[in-house]
């Protein structure tokens, strides 16, 4: 028999994910004791920083968050403070957040595709050995994610912390034929996005079946990026944001600098398995005839295939980018006025990995009383450390060599995002 | 192949990974940068992962544990160059606002099991840990400057890194001046050039995100502010991207009598 008495696979420092964890999996005999997710990135406090600030700092200042999904930041702290402000942002103004936001999850997805995730599939150690045998590949990914930064730059000013991103919209808007310059591009897009999706179809991609429940925005009638209301798997009851804490209750754990969430007691799941399988219905066309090319159901709950529907959300992305860029029509101005008033407000969005929820409190000047972020790798950590104790268990007959690997790639299935994850380390109060 | 290829490695500590994706974001370069060094070690790209001696570090993000302050040190031991990226590195970044507050208030008040977490009082730069070669500011690094600081490196020449502050880079581009025309706050005339003066372009005044310039007269440029802003509106500017900046840091707007 094998000998795998006491057996330990430690990774120290996990390799291509944003920010810095550690995983443990603990073996006694054929039998998985003990699975962690060791997330040491040190905290940050951002929220009890926050206290004391003013109303129109949360999108600069919570953009710092992460570098790799800022604008996400910066969504969901606008809609949270424009709820208390009684300030609605929409037609054009709302489509230019949209485009802005499509930059993000082209370079976030075009990033994890490409350099993170896929050398997993093919044996690679990273994107940039992978490009000595596939260069054209790598070119073809890097030169989406530059797409997506392009929109980021001509949008928000640049791409890491976008400058031009305000409480209430913009500060200037953009410039107009810069941006129907972009079109050619945007159409190139497409068409790599789309061959995106046969190439990661073409792995071979592990079966699992991932036990936990989805939890996404709804969209509404287009494929959810902001919103006010939250599907689920478990129940057919839509949840306004405004009752997220109800339902969504996080825990402090020993081995974590992030808190570990359930929703309804219950473990789950967000970003793009659980947006995809709760909003296939409102996928543009070209992107749902693709997925079911590609082999996707009308449901994805197999996490290894999480790179096919983020292809797929690749494609959602650049074809919604070309439409907005399309139709765009400047608006009167760049922004709708803001006035503070004294108040709570919630605001949600999905960033590239799931769904971002921030709640202020602000006073009547505009000062920020209390603030809370609850960031989607968080929200996953649950997930995904059940999902590598089965991982590891279907595989206990694999040498650690292949088993670590095997558990590695688990982890990466769900993009996780370190640095976001540990932003809020000891800002909220366990609740049992 | 005569020269060994240079062994370069990218580490970071608290940051929000944005200067490090910076790297990532040279699309058209990375393959080429790649190509010209060897890239031993670089955990968010992945790769070989191996220990030092390393030619060339580029460090990202601020020290705030105690086991971070050691990592530094054996980081310098084992780096010939080491370039701190961004205002993390350099200045202690976002973070660094806890340097003036209570840590310990901030985790007993609402953090559920403080035992579980060891962070320092402060957030510093890694220049107050150890010698740090070059410096590239800016929350994040402008992308263009990054590659200058890599490629001068690789022709073995010190980076040629214009200190100017961000309003001569205002007046250079010709952007209209938001404070004078607008009475928008701006901290141009006393930040750290290198974005290419952005925010004024985009109709809104310097925030500061690359920290104090090398020379800096805060007092006017705070007694010009205080004439259209309020003392707490001018303190929130001065004490968010490098608030523990030397130049920034002593700026006390609300405290003081009206002007």
């Amino acid at each position: 028999m094998r000998e795998t008495q006491g057996r330990v696979l430690d990774v120290a420092a996990l390799a291509r994910v944003e920010g810095e964890g550690a995983m443990r999996v603990r073996i006694d005999g054929d039998t998985v004791v003990g699975v962690e997710l060791d997330i040491y990135e040190p905290p940050r406090f951002f929220e009890a920083f926050l206290r004391g600030r003013g109303y129109e700092e949360p999108p600069d200042i919570t953009a710092r968050i992460c570098g790799i999904c800022p604008v996400a930041y910066q969504m969901s702290s606008s809609l949270a403070i424009e709820q208390i402000c009684g300030v609605t942002v929409d037609g054009q103004l709302a489509a230019l957040r949209r485009l802005l936001y499509c930059g993000e999850w082209i370079e976030s997805h075009a990033l994890h595709i490409y350099l993170l995730h896929a050398p997993d599939f093919l044996g690679y150690d990273g994107g940039i050995a992978m490009a000595r045998d596939h260069r054209d590949i790598v070119e073809r990914g890097l030169r989406l994610k530059q797409v997506g930064n392009r929109l980021m730059e001509l949008v928000g000013g640049r791409a890491v912390h976008p400058v031009n991103v305000r409480v209430g919209g913009f500060y200037r808007l953009p410039d107009l034929d810069a941006l129907r310059a972009m079109v050619p591009d945007l159409q190139w897009a497409c068409g790599a996005a789309l061959d995106t999706v046969s190439w990661v179809a073409g792995f071979d991609i592990p079966d699992h079946h991932g036990e936990w429940d989805l939890v996404a925005l709804a969209g509404d009638g287009e494929y959810p990026i902001m919103g006010r209301r939250i599907v689920t798997s478990s129940s057919p009851d839509v949840v306004p944001i405004e009752e997220f804490g109800s339902h969504a209750v996080e825990e402090h754990v020993a081995h974590s600098h992030a808190l570990h969430a359930s929703w309804d007691s219950r473990t789950y799941l967000v970003g793009p398995l659980a947006r995809y399988s709760l909003n296939h219905h409102l996928l543009p066309p070209v992107a749902r005839e693709a997925a079911a090319a590609a082999g996707l159901g009308r449901e994805c709950r197999n996490p290894f295939a999480s790179i096919v529907v983020r292809a797929v959300e690749l494609l959602t992305a650049c074809t919604e980018a070309l439409r907005i860029v399309r139709e765009y029509q400047p608006p009167a101005g760049p922004a709708v006025p803001v006035v503070p008033r004294a108040g709570v407000g919630h605001g949600a969005s999905e960033a590239p990995r799931g769904l971002l929820y921030h709640r202020y409190e602000l006073d009547e000047q505009g000062t920020i009383l209390a603030a809370t972020i609850v960031p989607p790798t968080s929200q996953n950590q649950r997930a995904i450390e059940r999902d590598l104790w089965q991982v590891a268990q279907a595989g206990v007959a694999l040498d650690d060599a292949a088993l670590t690997a095997r558990c590695e790639q688990s982890i990466r299935n769900y993009d996780p995002c370190i640095s976001c994850a540990t932003h809020d380390l000891d800002l909220r109060i366990v609740r049992a | 192949m005569n020269a060994p290829t240079r062994r370069v490695a990218v580490v970071k500590f608290a940051s929000c990974d944005g200067c490090q994706l910076t790297l990532l974001d040279c699309e058209d370069e990375l393959l080429g940068i790649a190509g010209a060094v060897d890239i031993v070690h670089f955990l968010e790209a992945g790769g070989p992962l191996l220990p030092g001696p390393y030619d060339l570090a580029i460090v990202e993000g601020s020290i705030t544990t105690a086991h971070d302050a050691a990592r530094i040190r054996e980081l310098r031991e084992q780096a010939k160059v080491l370039v701190s990226i961004g205002a993390c590195a350099t200045a202690g970044g976002i973070q660094a606002l806890r340097n003036v507050a209570d840590v310990q208030e901030y985790a007993s008040v609402v953090y559920a099991s403080p035992e579980h977490i060891s962070a320092l009082a402060t957030s510093t730069p890694i220049s107050s840990h150890v010698q740090v070669d070059v410096e590239l500011r800016g929350c994040p690094v402008d992308k263009g400057q990054l590659l200058h600081v890599v490629s001068s490196y690789l022709l073995g020449r010190p980076p040629r890194l214009d200190s100017s502050p961000v309003c001569v880079e205002c007046k250079r581009r010709g952007t209209t001046c938001v404070l004078v025309a607008h009475g928008t706050p701006c901290l141009g005339p006393v930040t750290h050039g290198g974005c290419g003066a952005l925010c004024p372009a985009f109709d809104r005044g310097c925030f500061g995100c690359f920290g104090p310039a090398d020379t800096v007269n805060a007092r006017a440029l705070v007694d010009r502010l205080r004439r259209d802003s309020s003392g707490v509106t001018v303190d929130r500017m001065f004490h968010t991207f490098a608030t523990d900046a030397p130049g920034f840091r002593e700026v006390h707007a609300a405290e003081e009598v009206e002007p």
